[in-house]
């Protein structure tokens, strides 16, 4: 790999400042990594040409000492995000060719902070999933095999191709969403830092809704530092997202190192899965005695509504999806198919547009918002999700932070639960939690299993609270040392 | 539990069928175009007759990623048209999305407001056309987006969308069953425009479709239960309203005199043929599956802006009504004439200052709107002020004219837009009221018709003859009482 996609964010951000190398080395040289890469099919498109634009412009501000906080920077965005002129499509065939002529919030906080865009990332189909593999452009790879093995493995979703991206050193960061885990999850499945912010945190105005109580959007990057300053970046109230919060945007990255004496982590009984790998487990007491030797003080906790949490999840989530999609019906964008009349036009334009999950899904949350149905699914499980919700509120009285495990499991094989929806679905036991409750979680490799594939922790905080996340992630980060990375098999 | 059943149709309300009388059971589902700039929960412009298409957001076109944003001004305006229907304003009110599929409505879902909408319970005082009163309640009022428009006839194989309509506010002001004839519910949709015109909340042009009503009709034999009722949607004047209420309520006569059953459906005015269509059963009825708008925020009212809003009500028609026959001495028909809009009130007040108010409310409800009428001019286009009119009626008070002439002055106030003092002076239009020169006047007729003069005690008729002889003479200047006067003395008739 070439030096300067080895970098941090951070340290990348320094050498562009103290002109070691220009915007535009740095973007070619991810440029041509991505093109090397073309085998994990992390990028579905690359935009080249204005990357170097973005570099030239960002080399002009740098020249004269001034630049925004993320000046130069090459950066990957998952393809969830609207950018204006530049193909969005959700990796979902009903979006085809749609261009928009609008930026998402997020991502145009980017721009304004001097980043530069090198492509659109590969998502589960409108990111519903948690193994990229319902993309319309197909699986991404993960950058890490097991070891001795070259069957490919899942990077994890939806945001499979931000995780894979950023791990393979093909950007210095991503952005990405996660409704239910899908930062979480995939940066644990390869060795990345993956944040959810609080909901509200980020503005989701331009980013294509999958379920609008859930959507957050955030980063991927290999640092927890790199995920605090690109979060700052993409963080903000914005007046055009009614759910957006109106607080100010703290220093994020100034938490990170930050000690952790006095701070309370309680470790939550019911994250104990039946049938959890040892490793698992271990490895999740390591990470409690990290915290203790690093001077918190460690309690256990209990969140008594923590199993109902995946079932709730599971009809609020696709309810919510139901409604959002019903604007893809050919009428005004995107793909329409030929038909004699109205409801044949709809049928078949999503019929065909939409793969099979989300089909599975909007047919799950058209049922459970039926009438005869809504009372006794949807309505019982917002009530169900309050009471998850008070579950954090009082555990926060009694501890700052929480840690828990991040997935049931390492990677996957491509194909291994593709099959299987509901096994699927059980990737997310761990991270829907936050979701429904609206709290922060970030996900940091803690180590490798016996494979050879990384692990990840979670790290669950109070509202608003993400200083506190960062401080207990970077602790681990510290203690932990994962240096591991992926041998580059693909180019 | 609020009674449903309050009101017994008058005998002359009830429908005689073959076998016995019916009564009539109407409620109104009115949806109001809210006067505003901008949409609902966009920032595009709410105006009307723009070309196709070019009051879109990417908000109201459901575009990817898009969100919706509540547009203070119009909460303010459905508050307001709540307080005119003395209704409860529901500080905790909530935004569900209704989902279902059509082009026109490009987000597929419509933002409404299912369980807890912003105006609870209301009534409206309506005047029949016959002056008398029912109370008419309301049962709540809700805000949410109006859709675009479907054009089906500009082509034979496509149906053209235009979205200016897209995410305009809507209220939908729902009444309660309390009307008991077709008349009654045109009544009432006129009594409810005139009221949201006076608010300015909505400016009821029912031509533009700022005002439409979906009318539920049901019969039933007088004393027993509400029987099954149809929903005609989207009827646009009052006219048809009373129309398709009417055919509404035969046919449902008509089935059941046979023996049948109502079938619970929506149907529409068919306004060429007079008649109501099924439009769906209830078999084929949407399942809208509400959920509360994940998008937005519950809407939270601030008490001090009801109050502020409160405040800023203007004198409503009813009080208004009540007002001019207690204050200037109305009659109920010309208070309910001069307070139905706004601005026929004002100008009949400022007609009327310092004025005789009666003299003041004959002109302008008679002479100036008949005028204007006759013209095709509103009032706010008149050629004639109100101060005009007040200096007319003061001229008349004052015996510087008859009532007669002054019909002439206001002729050419009207075409000239001059001052009736100006006028008057200008083409010698004073009245004679001076006795001697009438009586110059009477005599000389007299004179001239000494036959008639003789004629005249047994044929009371000619007295005419001569009244008109002295108008002639005098150029149509004299008093007319005066002359009656001195005539009656001078020929020797009573």
């Amino acid at each position: 790999m070439s030096d300067l996609t080895n970098l941090t964010l951070k340290s990348a951000l320094a050498g562009l400042k103290a002109r070691e190398f220009s915007a535009r080395e740095i973007t070619q040289a991810h440029i041509d990594a991505i093109v090397k890469a073309r085998g994990l099919n992390a990028y579905v498109l690359e935009t080249p040409e204005k990357a170097l634009a973005m570099a030239d412009a960002s080399d002009a501000k740098l020249a004269k000492g001034e630049g925004g906080a993320l000046e130069g920077a090459p950066l990957g965005i998952k393809d969830l995000f609207c950018t204006e002129g530049v193909r969005t499509t959700a990796c979902s065939n009903i979006l085809d060719e749609f261009t928009p002529t609008y930026e998402s919030t997020v991502t145009s906080q980017l721009w304004r902070d001097g980043a530069v865009m090198l492509g659109k990332l590969n998502l589960d189909e409108f990111a519903m999933g948690s193994s990229n593999e319902t993309s319309r452009f197909g699986p991404v790879t993960n950058p890490w095999r097991a070891k001795g093995s070259n069957a490919a493995l899942t990077p994890g979703g939806s945001s499979g191709g931000s995780a894979a991206a950023a791990a393979a050193n093909l950007c210095l960061g991503a952005t990405a969403t996660d409704t239910g885990g899908s930062i979480r999850q995939p940066a644990a499945f390869t060795g990345t830092v993956g944040i959810k912010p609080t909901y509200g945190r980020c503005s989701r105005w331009g980013i294509v809704a999958f379920a609008s109580s859930l959507d957050q959007a955030g980063p991927i990057a290999r640092t927890v530092e790199d995920s605090a300053i690109l979060l700052k970046s993409m963080s903000g109230y914005d007046p055009k997202d009614s759910t957006s919060l109106n607080v100010s945007v703290p220093d994020f990255a100034a938490a990170c190192g930050r000690s952790l004496k006095g701070v309370r982590i309680g470790v939550p009984k019911e994250y104990r899965a039946d049938g959890m790998p040892d490793e698992i487990e271990k490895l999740w007491a390591q990470g409690v005695e990290w915290l203790r030797e690093a001077g918190a003080e460690i309690k256990e906790v209990s969140l008594p509504h923590t199993k109902y949490a995946l079932p709730c999840y599971y009809i609020v989530a696709p309810a919510e999806a139901s409604s959002n999609l019903a604007r893809y019906d050919g009428m005004r964008f995107g793909k329409r198919a030929a038909g004699d009349d109205l409801i044949s036009i709809y049928e078949k334009t999503r019929g065909q547009g939409f793969g099979e999950e989300v089909k599975r899904r909007i047919l799950i949350g058209t049922y459970v918002l039926s009438a005869g149905y809504y009372d006794a699914y949807y309505l019982r499980a917002q009530r169900v999700r309050a009471r998850i919700a008070e579950d954090f509120k009082n555990v926060f009285n009694e501890v700052d932070a929480l840690l828990t495990p991040a997935t049931p499991s390492a990677a996957f094989a491509l194909g291994e639960k593709s099959g299987d929806p509901v096994q699927m679905y059980l990737n997310d036991i761990f991270t829907v939690t936050a979701n429904l409750a609206g709290v922060p979680g970030l996900a940091l490799p803690a180590g490798l299993d016996a494979q050879g594939l990384p692990l990840g922790l979670q790290i669950l905080g109070r509202p608003l609270d993400e200083e506190t996340v960062f401080s207990v992630a970077s602790a681990i980060e510290k203690a932990a040392g994962f240096t591991a990375k992926p041998d580059a098999w693909w180019g | 539990m609020t009674a449903l059943d309050v009101r017994k149709a008058a005998p002359n309300q009830l429908v005689s069928g073959a076998t016995g009388d019916w009564e009539i059971i109407i409620g109104l589902e009115v949806h109001a175009q809210v006067t505003s700039k901008s949409k609902l929960f966009s920032g595009a412009s709410a105006e009307y007759g723009a070309e196709p298409n070019a009051h879109v957001s990417l908000v109201d076109a459901g575009m990817p990623g898009m969100l919706p944003v509540i547009n203070e001004f119009c909460v303010e305006q459905a508050v307001r048209t709540g307080l005119g229907l003395k209704a409860q304003i529901n500080e905790f009110s909530r935004f569900d999305r209704k989902n279902y599929f059509y082009p026109d409505l490009p987000s597929g879902y419509q933002i409404s407001q299912f369980q807890h909408p912003i105006v609870g319970e209301g009534e409206i005082e309506v005047e029949r056309p016959d002056g008398s009163t029912f109370i008419c309640r309301i049962e709540r009022i809700h805000l949410e987006q109006d859709a675009g428009k479907s054009i089906h006839d500009m082509d034979p194989d496509s149906t053209f969308v235009d979205l200016n309509r897209s995410g305009v506010a809507l209220m939908e002001i729902v009444s309660r069953p309390d009307i008991r004839s077709p008349e009654e519910a045109a009544a009432y949709l006129k009594k409810l425009r005139n009221l949201v015109r006076y608010l300015g909340t909505c400016d009821g042009n029912m031509d533009e479709g700022s005002l439409r009503a979906d009318v539920n009709v049901s019969v039933r034999r007088p004393g027993e239960p509400f029987g099954t009722r149809c929903e005609i949607k989207n009827v646009n004047s009052m006219r048809y309203v009373q129309m398709a209420a009417e055919y509404e309520a035969r046919r449902q006569i008509g089935i059941l005199e046979d023996g049948g059953k109502i079938k619970q459906e929506t149907r529409l005015f068919d306004v060429k043929a007079g008649v109501t269509r099924s439009m769906r059963s209830k078999e084929d009825a949407h399942d809208y599956r509400y959920f509360p708008d994940p998008d937005l925020l519950p809407l939270v009212l601030d008490p001090a802006l009801i109050e502020r809003v409160r405040a800023s009500l203007p004198e409503l028609p009813d009080a208004k009504r009540h007002r001019f026959q207690e204050t200037y001495g109305l009659s109920a028909y010309d208070a309910g004439v001069l307070s139905a809009e706004r601005e026929s009130a004002d100008f009949f007040e400022a007609a009327a200052k310092g004025q005789d108010a009666k003299l003041a409310a004959n002109w302008v409800t008679q002479d100036l709107f008949g005028a204007l009428n006759k013209a095709g001019l509103e009032l706010a286009q008149s050629p004639v002020s109100a101060p005009q009119i007040g200096g007319l009626v003061a001229l008349i008070s004052d015996g510087t004219i008859s009532g007669r002439i002054a019909k002439d002055v206001f002729e050419k106030m009207f075409s000239t837009g001059d001052d009736p003092a100006v006028i008057v002076e200008r083409e010698g239009l004073r009245q004679v009221t001076d006795v001697s020169a009438i009586e110059s006047a009477v005599d000389a007729v007299m004179t001239a018709n000494p036959d008639k003069v003789a004629e005249v005690k047994e044929k009371p008729k000619l007295f005419g003859f001569f009244v008109g002889q002295v108008m002639k003479a005098t150029g149509g200047k004299a008093n007319p009482q005066a002359v009656n006067d001195i005539l009656k003395a001078k020929l020797g008739v009573s």
